[in-house]
């Protein structure tokens, strides 16, 4: 189907316009982030504790503060967020509660990951006590990314044929026997493809650790989970922004450093879905 | 799909009273999601109410002046909220006909091959963290800004308006091609059997049809920019005032929070103040997803 006239090539010359517009800036990002950052990368950058005001030494505790903060929150939102899938797929039926729960998730994955930082700290840090801790910014981050894992587990369980839950039933299986036995294993890899996405999002994040968990500058690793933590993405903030003559490739590397950990994450959810899609046999 | 068990039915006693429990669990697990959007409404009105015992609502919502710190202090929104409007329209302005026009270049035009390979570009986009585009707005796009425009500094609206235009890109891409697939393929075939061209199919049956989805998903994406955080901290200059340009420096309510909590004293006025303004941004987020929820949800009964 050619375009016809002059108006048509012009307005497709646009749409392929957008695209262009769309992706380059995207690899141009990537290619200043490794080719101005891949000369920070060494061993030491990666497993030394920072030294001389964050200009030498490594990132290490920041890599672990935002590792440990993802297990954390994961280990929070994830059962929470299965759970209130299973509800909504399996005996919540069409009804207006259902709808209201749609709602308040829709809502809860808009709220500003700022906001989501000033609740934790009036709930979690100063009503609750719990303090500026790794335990305050888990807490934090699980609420936040709670809606992607719901949002992706309420597909993954619905996906799940019909049939599967008969034949269980038919067999005398009570209702939760069959979820836990048959509906929630075939689910699984979609379940965990929104935990990866959560995971991605979760590492990304610094508005809601701001004053919740991350600290300033804090060479060690966190004896508790009521210690603060430090957070590759809030440890870029602060180099960018609040510490003078920070060399640029130190800079530039933390960057590399931090897309390379979110992306790895996101290709490994997009890979697991496209291998659930290939593998399905119903 | 089920109703909830009831422990009165057959089978032994023990299983059927942990089944009745394990069921209860997870009703509540359903609920705790409204319990949670009421709960942080509950804490940032808990923390922001204090103010207006001190602070008229008046002053604070028409207050032209933002100085926490000088005595006396002056908590006016008015600058704040003129910064977020203008980097937000200044975001929508660039990434609506972008994002659209991606969109139905998606769902429309591109083969499957290229749509397979442009959606993953998508995803990346939607995954770089806003500390990452703040980082490249301040070190590559600032500089290009104020050389650009001969400004006294690259850290202005402007910037941050096409730092956060990248942003919102992935939401109104996915969403809005999700409305445009969405539409019957009947009213394609019937468009082109009446011997229109495909783009006259596009712009004139396709795009109207889907149009209360692409709605949905501008408004989603103005949500993202309104509330995003780190990236205008960085690239925005942070100076709380009223913008006659947008090559000015502008602060927004939500880089004014996230620079200013960590000076503020606990339960002091400016504390409050911050959760106010942290009050007033969940109330405009909860209204724009609201309405784009129901616009959504109708756009999806009436697609059937």
């Amino acid at each position: 189907m050619r375009p016809r006239g002059i108006g048509e090539w012009l307005a497709y010359g646009l749409l392929y316009l957008s695209i262009v517009l769309v992706t380059l800036p995207v690899a141009a990002v990537l290619f200043i982030l490794v080719s101005r950052g891949y000369s920070a990368i060494s061993w030491e950058f990666l497993t030394a504790m920072p030294r001389m005001g964050m200009r030498a030494g490594g990132i290490f505790p920041a890599i672990m503060g935002t590792l440990l903060l993802v297990l954390g929150t994961v280990a929070i939102a994830l059962p929470l967020g299965v759970m209130a899938a299973i509800y909504l797929s399996e005996y919540a039926g069409r009804g207006r509660l259902n709808r209201l729960i749609h709602l308040a998730i829709v809502n809860l994955a808009g709220v500003p990951s700022v906001v989501y930082g000033l609740f934790g700290l009036g709930a979690f840090v100063l009503f609750l006590k719990i303090g500026v801790s790794l335990l305050a910014g888990c807490l934090t981050l699980a609420l936040m990314i709670l809606p992607v894992i719901i949002t992706a587990s309420e597909e993954a369980l619905q996906a799940v044929p019909q049939s599967f839950r008969e034949a269980s039933l038919a067999l005398g299986a009570t209702r939760w026997k069959t979820i836990w036995n048959v509906v929630l294993p075939s689910a699984l890899p979609g379940i965990l493809t929104g935990a990866i996405l959560g995971v991605g999002r979760a590492a990304g994040e610094t508005a809601p650790i701001l004053f919740t968990a991350a600290a300033f500058f804090l060479p060690r690793l966190p004896k508790s989970i009521f210690d603060q933590v430090m957070a590759l993405p809030y440890h870029l903030y602060i180099i960018a922004t609040q510490v003078p003559n920070i060399p640029q490739n130190v800079q530039y590397g933390t960057a590399l450093v931090l897309v390379a950990l979110v992306l790895l994450v996101n290709a490994s959810a997009i890979i697991l879905r496209s291998y659930i899609r290939r593998r399905r046999s119903w | 799909m089920f109703p909830l068990n009831n422990p009165t039915q057959k089978g032994r006693r023990s299983e059927r009273w942990s089944e009745w429990a394990i069921e209860r669990i997870i009703l509540a697990s359903g609920l705790l999601t409204i319990v949670f959007i009421l709960l942080i409404f509950t804490f940032l009105l808990k923390d922001s109410l204090p103010l207006f015992k001190v602070y008229p609502l008046k002053a604070f919502l028409t207050g032209r002046d933002w100085y926490p710190i000088s005595d006396p202090a002056r908590f006016g929104l008015v600058p704040l909220l003129a910064g977020s409007l203008a980097v937000t329209l200044g975001s929508v302005i660039i990434a609506v006909p972008l994002g659209v026009a991606a969109a139905i270049y998606l769902a429309e035009v591109a083969r499957p091959s290229i749509r397979e390979s442009v959606k993953p570009v998508v995803e990346m986009l939607a995954a770089i963290p806003s500390v990452v585009f703040g980082f490249i707005g301040l070190l590559i796009l600032a500089p290009y800004i104020k050389s650009l425009f001969d400004l006294p500094t690259g850290l202005t609206a402007l910037t941050g308006s096409i730092m956060l235009a990248f942003m919102a890109l992935p939401t109104i891409i996915s969403i809005s091609e999700d409305a445009i697939s969405a539409v019957p393929r009947e009213y394609r075939e019937a468009s082109l059997a009446l011997g229109a061209t495909q783009w006259q199919t596009i712009s004139r049956v396709m795009v109207p049809a889907a149009l209360s989805g692409i709605t949905a998903a501008v408004m989603l994406g103005i949500g993202r920019v309104i509330g995003e955080t780190m990236t205008v901290l960085m690239v925005t200059g942070n100076a709380a005032l009223i913008p006659h340009s947008i090559t000015q420096p502008v602060r927004t309510m939500t880089a004014t929070i996230a620079a200013e909590m960590g000076e503020a004293v606990q339960y002091s006025e400016h504390y409050f103040a911050l959760f106010s303004i942290g009050a007033v941004l969940f109330v405009i987020t909860f209204a724009i997803n609201f309405t784009a929820d129901i616009v959504l949800h109708r756009f999806r009964r009436v697609g059937r």
